[in-house]
């Protein structure tokens, strides 16, 4: 469990896109001496409003991910979860604390970063096609035809939609939505993947396929993934580490190392005696009243 | 498909069956104000088709489409920065809360009053008077952009143009197209007043001109016209309106069906 303290002040160069910056990350894998965490959640607070209509919603959060890790978050339903999750993606600003990538502090939303939100029938354009809701992201990066054609039938492909590019959002059922909000993220590459209940309306061998895409993607990328679920066996099949959020507000119950062998499988995963153990210890968590 | 069949079947037989039963009801009419459907159909065919399509049916409607034109373009544009700019915004919001409450066929006559005389007087009366409902409509529906999609603009870091025409533009696009087909109407309400007050020429000047002489044939003739030409233009804008708008409409049939 890392819970570093003041990240150092290096602040890289800002305009080398995410691209490049992943090779160099690949150039220095693991190194025991990396000490600065990919994503550093230190003493971060969130308070909407001001004045009489104060809502403290997240009091004193202290996290970290490495790069490469998935962690999960689990927390009752309203304990901030979500706004943990926007002040990541530099859509809130925070009151007090910070969150860093790499060591840098986030003021606005990170290149490194896609959000797949929670409210997946309101996150993607209407008005666009399947595809195109795909190919909008990438237009800033001016990538070549080609690989923004690639990029999108491998990530529908990844998501099982391949057949539905054509279709607009609203004419697929809610699970398929939510599997091209993934998909878009997917297309745009990013090193950090943050996902706020993303299998919730999915159903459950879909879920249990898009778990395991999951997985292959930090392999294959060396993504960093942080999933919010309310879901407990999903954060154990999952997370390398879970961190369980108590209200109100939110505050870090306690982080849980995940020690389950690699890689994991659907079926023997599950039925491990240290799998029933670890989610036994997320659940005692969750149930204790707070 | 069959219901949408049924509907234009609907949509164009209904006008058919009136005026069939305006040609039969009026065909023994002696009353001078009502005369034969035939009559003024002959009437219609004598003065329309076409002595004066050229000098007056062109005419008006180069106006109304032209006026149309500037009131939709200026509208949009200025909604978008009274909608994105604070310091516009702060300028132009009570004169947009002033202007909403009230229906827009209301201010007709303030731009009556403007109206002077020549072609440019009559083209900018009719801009005005359509600019005030497409441009209260932008806002609106800028504003009402929903907050999810914006967030998601910002996370994929979208250009500030980007935003502008591939996200807030098609979102307001709806309301945006709610407030053009009211311009429409002011706008066609303002050609016919602009002709009748301050002109010589186009439907109106002559509509206005039959009735003061007494020709009242030529009276419904020009009604019977104006009525044809409002009924197309509609027409032509709900097929553009369904043409841009296919996703929404697509979206709103297939929520109620469900
Ligand atoms: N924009 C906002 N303004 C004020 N309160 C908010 C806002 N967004 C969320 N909240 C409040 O913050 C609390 C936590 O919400 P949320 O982060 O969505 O929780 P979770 O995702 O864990 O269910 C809720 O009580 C909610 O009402
Ligand atoms: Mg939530």
């Amino acid at each position: 469990m890392q819970t570093t303290n003041a990240p150092d002040a290096s602040v890289p160069d800002k305009n080398v896109p995410p691209q490049s910056r992943k090779k160099a990350m690949a150039q220095q894998p693991d190194s025991p001496e990396q000490s600065v965490p990919r994503l550093n959640v230190v003493h971060l607070a969130k308070t909407y409003g001001s004045g009489e209509n104060a809502k403290t919603v997240i009091e004193d959060l202290t996290f970290s991910v490495e790069a490469g890790e998935v962690v999960c978050i689990v927390g009752p339903s309203g304990v901030g979860k979500t706004t943990l999750l926007k002040c990541l993606a530099g859509l809130h600003p925070v009151s007090s604390g910070s969150a860093a990538i790499d060591g840098r502090t986030i003021s606005g939303p990170p290149p490194e970063m896609a959000l797949v939100f929670q409210d997946y029938n309101r996150s993607l354009m209407p008005w666009l096609t399947v595809r195109k809701n795909l190919v909008l992201p990438l237009r800033h990066m001016r990538l070549p035809a080609a690989e923004v054609k690639e990029r999108c039938d491998s990530a529908l492909e990844a998501v099982g939609l391949t057949h539905a590019e054509h279709q607009y959002p609203w004419q697929l059922s809610g699970g398929m939505q939510q599997r091209v909000a993934i998909a878009r993220a997917l297309a745009y590459r990013p090193e950090i993947l943050i996902m706020d209940e993303p299998f919730a309306s999915v159903d459950a061998q879909t879920r249990f396929d898009l778990e395991d895409l999951c997985l292959k993607i930090r392999r294959d990328f060396n993504m960093t993934i942080l999933v919010v679920t309310h879901d407990i066996d999903e954060a154990v099949y999952l997370a390398d580490r879970v961190v369980v959020l108590g209200s109100k507000p939110a505050r870090v119950l306690k982080v849980i190392d995940i020690d389950l062998p690699a890689p994991r499988d659907q079926i023997t995963t599950r039925s491990l005696p240290d799998f029933a153990h670890q989610r036994t210890d997320v659940l005692s968590l969750i149930k204790r009243p707070a | 498909m069959n219901r949408t069949a049924r509907n234009s079947l609907i949509g164009a037989g209904t006008p058919v069956v009136l005026l069939a039963l305006w040609w039969v009801l009026s065909d023994q009419s002696t009353n001078a104000f009502f005369p034969p459907l035939r009559i003024i159909l002959e009437r219609f065919q004598q003065l329309w088709l076409f002595q004066h399509f050229q000098s007056d049916i062109l005419l008006s409607l180069a106006n109304l489409f032209t006026g149309f034109a500037i009131a939709a373009v200026l509208g949009i544009t200025i909604g978008f920065v009274t909608a994105l700019v604070p310091t516009v915004r702060w300028l132009i919001d009570p004169l947009i809360h002033f202007l909403r409450g009230i229906p827009p066929v209301a201010l007709v006559p303030i731009f009556i009053s403007l109206i002077g005389f020549g072609t440019e007087m009559r083209v900018t009366s009719i801009a005005l008077a359509a600019l005030f409902p497409v441009l209260i409509a932008t806002v609106d529906g800028i504003r009402s952009v929903d907050q999810d999609i914006l967030d998601v603009s910002r996370v994929y870091r979208l250009s500030r143009r980007e935003r502008i025409t591939n996200v807030i533009l098609p979102s307001a696009g709806p309301q945006i197209f709610s407030g053009l087909q009211v311009s429409l109407q002011v706008a066609f309400i303002v050609m016919i007043a602009s002709e009748m007050l301050g002109s010589s020429q186009g439907i109106g000047a002559m509509t206005l001109l039959a009735q003061q002489s007494f020709m009242i044939a030529d009276m419904w003739a020009g009604i019977l016209l104006l009525g044809v030409i409002g009924f197309a233009v509609n027409m032509i804008f709900n097929l553009v309106r369904r043409r841009v708008l296919a996703w929404y409409i697509g979206s709103r049939r297939l929520a109620k069906s469900a």
